[in-house]
């Protein structure tokens, strides 16, 4: 059985069909790309997985159980997190803190010892701490634990954001345009970056991206989405020379 | 890191400090040397730390704006009496009754109020707030619009402090936990929060009970030291004077709600005279502040043991 | 059945004067997303104007409404470029406290320089005649509210639909920035909104001295937020369903004082606009469209 599997998914706003009887598949340890032209609703299918938005119709199965119509944080304990197209960290608060929220959905203590301070309650900060700071040495952050997120250079953002990601643990990460705003040499570490997560965290991941280097070099599977239908899927060199893609994208030939 | 013992040392270091301030004051005013003027100003000082501490919590760490804490203030308020006055309870029974029945208002107002957003949801709860007021004006049994007279003194010094630190000790620790991060998490980015798996309405429902049982705690106080209150004390005009000293303190510091509603008991005092000119200023405090330092006085940062300690080692 | 009509007809002219406030609010929402709090005051400021301008000047009530008008349109120019738009970046929290500021500035600034107490409208400005419609009795001054607010908005239908500045404030509204490339200037047409909506409070200030003879700094509270909650009932930002809830917001109101429990009357706006905020924020016109993250 897959490890993410959607049929027949559909979702429209207002009467534009965003997203129409989509269907896909991702197996354990897979590295799925999702590419499209803008607009296509590669977002919405994220949005879709992740909870954010309800399908109209169609579902999708996680782990084997449904999971669509869950609200977010039900689903982001079942596995599954993701990172955004427009970053969106907590930026009044340090990217120590940051990185320790994904911890509190499995919270070592309860409210009542918050408020009363009992030992239990410095002990689970502590653990808190350790598996926060963890992160940040992997991910190169530690030096910067107090600063405040927002003041971070955009690069760090972004990795501070797939720390945070990976601080809660998923099965599968969604990685929401990744390389945006990125020069060549950064989206080459990035593309390393994937590499290795998936390998040390045991991941199956799912990417939108528009540079077409990172998705030919990190994706074995492509998905190819255009008004919000698929309308190719296969290996990379499949994707690159199919006939209706390269249309999607740049338009018809001219005879 | 903060080992434990060392938390306890600095525990035992706080708890004196407030015990030294506790006798003082309780000696100025058994001695007489604190008089009827300086208590009532103390009084209204504490009950508005309470208010607007606990108001910081629901509009400055959870970032959801609340209109109508003037209307727990009053559940409280009226909740006590009922027990007290009406019942012949002890005090501390009082107060129980305000702070759970307030918390359990909030409960049935958050719970279908919160899943508006932004300023839907101000102008709901400042609706509730009012529908608070207008429902206990037709309740015959705490006789409406006249309200209840002659209600016992039994707020002192001792129980001003105790809650003020209790609200003050709550909030506190509340914040800085795990539990305090998904909090202010919500008010940073919803969405994001929802998706690192934190039940966002379920902490936007904790803040604003939490916020609302305090509220109670300090009506349920005001009732029992200026023995009347009316439906028309607890109305909307009250909910935007607690505004005023949240918004002048800083939107998610304690410190600067502490801070602004000292201040803000003073100016009330200075200016008791002149009420117009009051609300003309609290009405040029929440404009200016707005516009030139929407951050307030405090902005989010607070006057914690770190800075303390960097104070007093910058002395030595 | 009369004496349902007649309940009817104070209702209508009720629900004007609520439907030219909530006109106001509803452009305001419409082209810069705030609830202008302080709209309620610009109604009482447009009444005491009206009020100087029957008393100190003697002048009739058409002058003094225009006057007011005038006036409170300035007003309302003045609130927004000092006020809201230093603002206009920042949350909308941020903007509605500062509304809730000039709300009480507004106030007490009133209270200040003229004192809390009531002033009244001088019977001689509006006469009371009455007229005997098929059995009913027909006041000249519901008349003369009914008809005002009928023709103001006619005449704000018109600037809407058929003028340029009614194009521009449509499409502000829709999409700022395409509005700025298309060459519109933003900030006039903002002013222009506010200067109208302001204006049409005024108008609905001095139909209220009229029909209910007395006001005093802090009337314009309930009234505003009568209306406010009659602009978010027809689907705020959407000007028709300001006038419709107007309308209704007027006419039960009417019902419940003379049918039910006059004191619950206030409270009934309250429990309105709970009940529309609960089940359909948006309003009975108003469209149901999915926020996009």
């Amino acid at each position: 059985m897959s490890l993410l599997e959607i049929q027949n998914l559909n979702k429209s706003f207002g009467g534009l069909s965003a997203v129409n009887n989509f269907n896909f598949c991702l197996e354990k340890g897979e590295l799925v790309g999702l590419i499209g032209p803008n607009g296509a609703g590669k977002t919405t299918v994220f949005n879709l997985i992740t909870g954010v938005y309800k399908p109209d119709k169609g579902s999708i199965l996680f782990n084997e159980k449904n999971v669509e119509g869950l609200p977010p944080y039900t689903i982001c304990a079942r596995g599954i997190a993701r990172t955004f197209q427009n970053i969106r960290l907590f930026n009044d608060l340090s990217v120590l803190d940051n990185v320790k929220i994904a911890a509190h959905k499995d919270v070592p203590y309860g409210l009542l010892t918050t408020i009363l301070r009992t030992p239990n309650f410095f002990k689970g900060e502590e653990v808190i701490e350790q598996q926060a700071m963890q992160y940040l040495e992997i991910f190169k952050l530690a030096d910067k634990k107090d600063e405040l997120a927002r003041n971070l250079p955009y690069g760090e953002q972004r990795r501070l954001e797939i720390a945070r990601a990976l601080a809660t643990k998923p099965i599968l990460l969604i990685l929401d345009e990744p390389a945006a705003g990125m020069n060549p040499f950064e989206t080459k570490e990035l593309m390393e970056m994937i590499e290795w997560i998936r390998s040390d965290f045991d991941l199956s991941i799912l990417l939108i991206e528009h540079d077409m280097s990172l998705v030919m070099g990190v994706c074995e599977r492509i998905y190819v989405l255009d008004y919000g239908s698929i309308i190719a899927e296969g290996l990379p060199e499949e994707i690159r020379n199919n006939k209706k893609v390269i249309e999607a994208y740049l338009g018809e030939e001219v005879e | 890191m903060q080992t434990y013992k060392n938390n306890w040392a600095k525990f035992c270091g706080e708890v004196l400090i407030l015990a030294a301030l506790f006798t003082l004051v309780q000696y100025l005013i058994t001695t007489g040397l604190l008089n009827q003027y300086y208590q009532i100003n103390l009084t209204s000082m504490c009950i508005n730390i309470i208010l607007s501490v606990s108001l910081n919590l629901i509009n400055g760490f959870t970032g959801q704006l609340s209109l109508g804490h003037a209307g727990f203030m009053a559940v409280g308020a009226y909740s006590s009496v009922i027990f007290t006055n009406m019942m012949g309870q002890p005090f501390i029974i009082g107060l129980l009754a305000a702070c759970i029945i307030s918390a359990l208002a909030g409960f049935i107002i958050g719970v279908p109020t919160l899943r508006l957003k932004g300023d839907y949801l101000a102008i709901a709860t400042l609706a509730f707030g009012e529908i608070i007021r207008v429902i206990l004006q037709n309740i015959d049994y705490v006789n409406g619009p006249a309200g209840i007279l002659g209600i016992t003194k039994m707020t002192t010094w001792p129980w001003l402090f105790g809650a003020t630190i209790l609200t003050i000790v709550v909030i506190v620790n509340l914040i800085n936990s795990s539990y305090g991060r998904a909090i202010i998490s919500v008010r940073e980015d919803e969405i994001a929060s929802e998706l690192m798996g934190i039940n966002t309405t379920a902490y936007k429902v904790l803040a604003f009970v939490i916020g609302a049982m305090f509220a109670g705690l300090a009506g349920a106080l005001y009732a029992h030291f200026f023995y009347i209150i009316k439906p028309e004390t607890f109305n909307f005009l009250k909910s935007f004077d607690i505004l005023v000293m949240v918004v002048l303190g800083g939107l998610g510091s304690t410190t600067g709600a502490i801070i602004a509603a000292v201040f803000i008991t003073a100016l009330t005092a200075v200016l008791q005279s002149f009420p117009a000119i009051r609300m003309i200023l609290y009405a040029l405090i929440l404009i200016i502040v707005m516009i030139y330092r929407p951050q307030g006085l405090m902005g989010n940062k607070e006057l914690s043991r770190q800075t303390f300690g960097k104070i007093w080692s910058g002395r030595k | 059945m009369l004496e349902f009509i007649q309940q009817m007809i104070n209702g209508l002219s009720l629900g004007a004067i609520y439907a030219l406030i909530a006109l106001g609010y509803t452009m305001v929402y419409g082209i810069i997303k705030l609830i202008n709090f302080a709209h309620g005051d610009i109604m009482m400021v447009g009444a005491f104007v009206g009020f100087f301008s029957l008393t100190l000047f003697g002048t009739n009530i058409i002058v003094a409404m225009v006057a007011a008008m005038l006036i409170c349109a300035i007003l309302g120019v003045l609130i927004e470029k000092v006020a809201y738009r230093p603002l206009r970046n920042s949350t909308r929290i941020a903007a509605l406290i500062t509304a809730i500021g000039v709300s009480l500035f507004l106030e007490y600034i009133t209270i200040f320089l003229l004192g809390p107490s009531q002033r009244v409208f001088p019977e001689s400005a509006f006469p009371i005649k009455a007229y005997n419609v098929a059995g009913l009795s027909i006041l000249n001054k519901d008349v003369f509210v009914i008809v005002s607010a009928v023709v103001l908005m006619l005449i704000l239908q018109y600037i809407i639909k058929w003028t340029k500045t009614g194009k521009a404030m449509r499409a502000v509204s829709l999409d700022q920035e395409a509005a700025v490339l298309m060459g519109i200037s933003v900030d006039k047409t903002i002013s222009i909104t506010f200067a109208i909506g302001s204006a049409l409070a005024a108008a609905a200030g001095v139909m209220y001295g009229v029909y209910y003879s007395t006001v005093n700094p802090l009337t314009g509270i309930i009234p505003g937020l009568k209306a406010f909650v009659a602009a978010v009932l027809g689907g705020i930002g959407i000007i028709p369903g300001a006038m419709a809830g107007g309308f209704i917001m007027g006419l039960l109101e009417t019902m419940v004082s003379g049918y039910g429990n006059s004191l619950y009357r206030d409270a009934v706006a309250f429990g309105v606009l709970i009940l529309i905020l609960l089940i359909k924020p948006t309003g009975l016109f108003g469209k149901d469209t999915g926020e996009k993250v």
